[in-house]
């Protein structure tokens, strides 16, 4: 893979209220976020040459292809309009896929849209349909999946059971006081280590306060080229590097305990970003964590800790909001999880963040940030650095 | 936004959807096997590993996997969960269950579909105690095969 081509900024951000969103139907939804980000950039739609938009599967809210029921709340009216998704990463691909479409020159300005409603349909229903029913059937549910990979992790590095369930236990305690940061986040509640060290076990060893709610929600972001940026924007962010990589499709065909589609994603993003020692030169990561343990494999495999020693930098607090490397100091998916939108929310607040414009999260003086996301059975991962200088 | 006070309603909605998917001459030949109560898996020629479902092609060298080897009913656990949650397809009288991925011997990947039974999963600490990576479990066949992914009933734990 070579360098990215024009240099590509994000010039705005636009999030709903995340959390159950009864009060309003699907494409008002997603307009709240295409409101937000118009607001956000001080632009209007004229401005924009292109739109991509990605959600999951579209039978999770029941309605197929439903770009075209969108397309009124994403503008798309006269516009070139791309669909992109590839599950749980798909919040990063479309972003990247708007980020091809300006660093090509292709376009200028590109409004990048994910979204998900939840709470609309059965999202365990929907995630069984992505196993095939031949020689998968009976596999399926994303909290059993994520789960086996932790067992595995925990058992190909021989990590303490205790010691993972403490280190787990942190991450979720400091994700949930991050939630309680962020106005839009789902839940907003404190917990204490041993509330979640002591919840009931819904995939071992998962417990409930390890688990990701099901949340409805958009996202929207606008990127753009330099000149276009320059004028337009007093404070963009620019995108440092960028990185996707896949796996076989049988969880089974290799080691996900050394997740070589994590590695490779971030290695790409790295090299282009000119990142050597990422725990050291990042001020701050989100990181799509629906299920605690799995960040702490995360931890490892974005090469911010060595490999199965993630528990003992999260005991010490590496990864804490004090922490050299604070990681989801909005929550992160722990606290929000509109699937469809929710890779593009990291890329959303990694932008925020290295801008000064993260309000109760902000962490003070971040010029660096790692987005990433990851989906399917263990199968995709997806790595965006955004940074606060060209 | 909503000046009439009305509550916003909601459309209850079911999708039901039948399918007839190809099994192709790899998948059907793999439950051929299990109608005889083997494991059959193919070979690639190019990187000679052996995998579990048997594979019309290798994922890696794409090559065609042709070569058929019928490999141990006995493996090595990779990983398991305890599922102690209700969702989709998985009804309370189903739980908890313990799903496990094994490497069977002669094979070379992990194999995810199927459950540990053989003593009372229910009890979570006695799983904890009996189930680790690295143990060795045996399939155990239902009593009448059909030739599909529920041909094995459960794993069972072995010395």
């Amino acid at each position: 893979m070579g360098r990215m081509g024009r240099a590509v900024a994000v010039i705005g951000t636009g999030q709903t209220k995340h959390g159950r969103r009864d009060d309003v139907s699907y494409p008002d939804l997603v307009r709240e976020a295409i409101q937000a980000v118009f607001e956000d950039a001080g632009i209007t739609i004229q401005d924009v040459d292109a739109i991509v938009y990605g959600s999951m599967p579209s039978m999770m809210e029941g309605v197929a292809f439903n770009h075209f029921y969108m397309a009124d709340a994403l503008r798309a009216v006269g516009k070139p309009l791309l669909r992109t998704e590839t599950c749980g990463s798909t919040g990063q691909s479309i972003a990247q896929t708007g980020i091809y479409w300006v660093a090509s020159g292709m376009a200028d300005i590109v409004l990048v849209v994910g979204s998900e409603k939840q709470h609309e349909g059965d999202a365990q229903a929907t995630m069984m349909t992505i196993p095939d029913k031949i020689t998968l059937p009976m596999v399926g549910g994303a909290p059993v999946a994520f789960s086996m990979q932790s067992r595995e992790w925990m058992g190909y590095f021989n990590i303490d059971e205790a010691k993972a369930r403490e280190a787990a236990a942190i991450v979720s305690v400091d994700c949930h006081d991050g939630g309680l940061n962020n106005p839009l986040a789902h839940i907003q509640m404190k917990v204490t280590k041993e509330e979640v060290m002591n919840a009931k076990i819904i995939t071992y060893p998962v417990r409930l306060l390890d688990v990701c709610p099901s949340s409805d929600g958009a996202c929207a972001v606008l990127f753009a080229s330099k000149d276009k940026a320059r004028k337009i924007c007093k404070k963009p962010a620019w995108v440092k590097g960028m990185g996707f990589r896949g796996e076989e499709y049988y969880t089974g065909d290799s080691n996900k305990a050394v997740w070589q589609s994590t590695i490779g994603a971030a290695q790409e993003a790295y090299k282009q970003a000119g990142i050597t020692d990422p725990r050291k030169e990042l001020d701050v990561a989100e990181i799509y964590n629906p299920f605690t343990y799995q960040e702490l494999i995360l931890m490892e495999c974005l090469g911010l800790c060595p490999p199965g020693e993630a528990p003992d930098y999260v005991i010490d607090g590496v990864f804490s909001p004090d922490g050299e490397l604070p990681c989801n100091p909005s929550g992160g998916v722990l606290c929000t999880n509109c699937i469809g939108a929710t890779g593009l929310i990291r890329l959303a607040e990694a932008a925020r963040q290295v801008t000064g414009k993260a309000g109760p999260m902000q962490v003070e003086g971040a010029k660096l940030a790692l987005s990433h996301a990851m989906g399917g059975l263990e199968q995709f991962n997806a790595v965006t650095i955004i940074g606060s200088k060209l | 936004m909503n000046k009439r006070n009305e509550k916003p309603r909601t459309l209850k909605s079911v999708l039901r959807v039948p399918y007839e998917m190809a099994q192709g001459p790899a998948w059907t030949h793999f439950f051929e096997g299990f109608k005889q109560k083997k494991i059959l898996g193919t070979k690639c020629n190019e990187c000679g590993r052996v995998l579990i479902p048997a594979r019309p092609f290798c994922p890696r060298c794409f090559e065609p996997m042709e070569e058929w080897v019928e490999v141990a009913q006995e493996g090595t656990i990779v990983t398991w969960s305890y599922v102690n949650y209700t969702y989709f397809g998985v009804t309370a009288d189903m739980i908890p269950q313990v799903p496990v991925t094994v490497k069977l011997d002669g094979t070379d990947c992990g194999w995810w579909g199927g459950l540990i039974g053989g003593f009372d999963v229910k009890n979570f600490d006695l799983v904890n105690e009996k189930v680790k990576v690295g143990g060795r479990i045996k399939a155990v066949w239902r009593d009448k095969v059909e030739g599909n992914m529920y041909d094995i009933d459960h794993w069972e734990i072995i010395k």
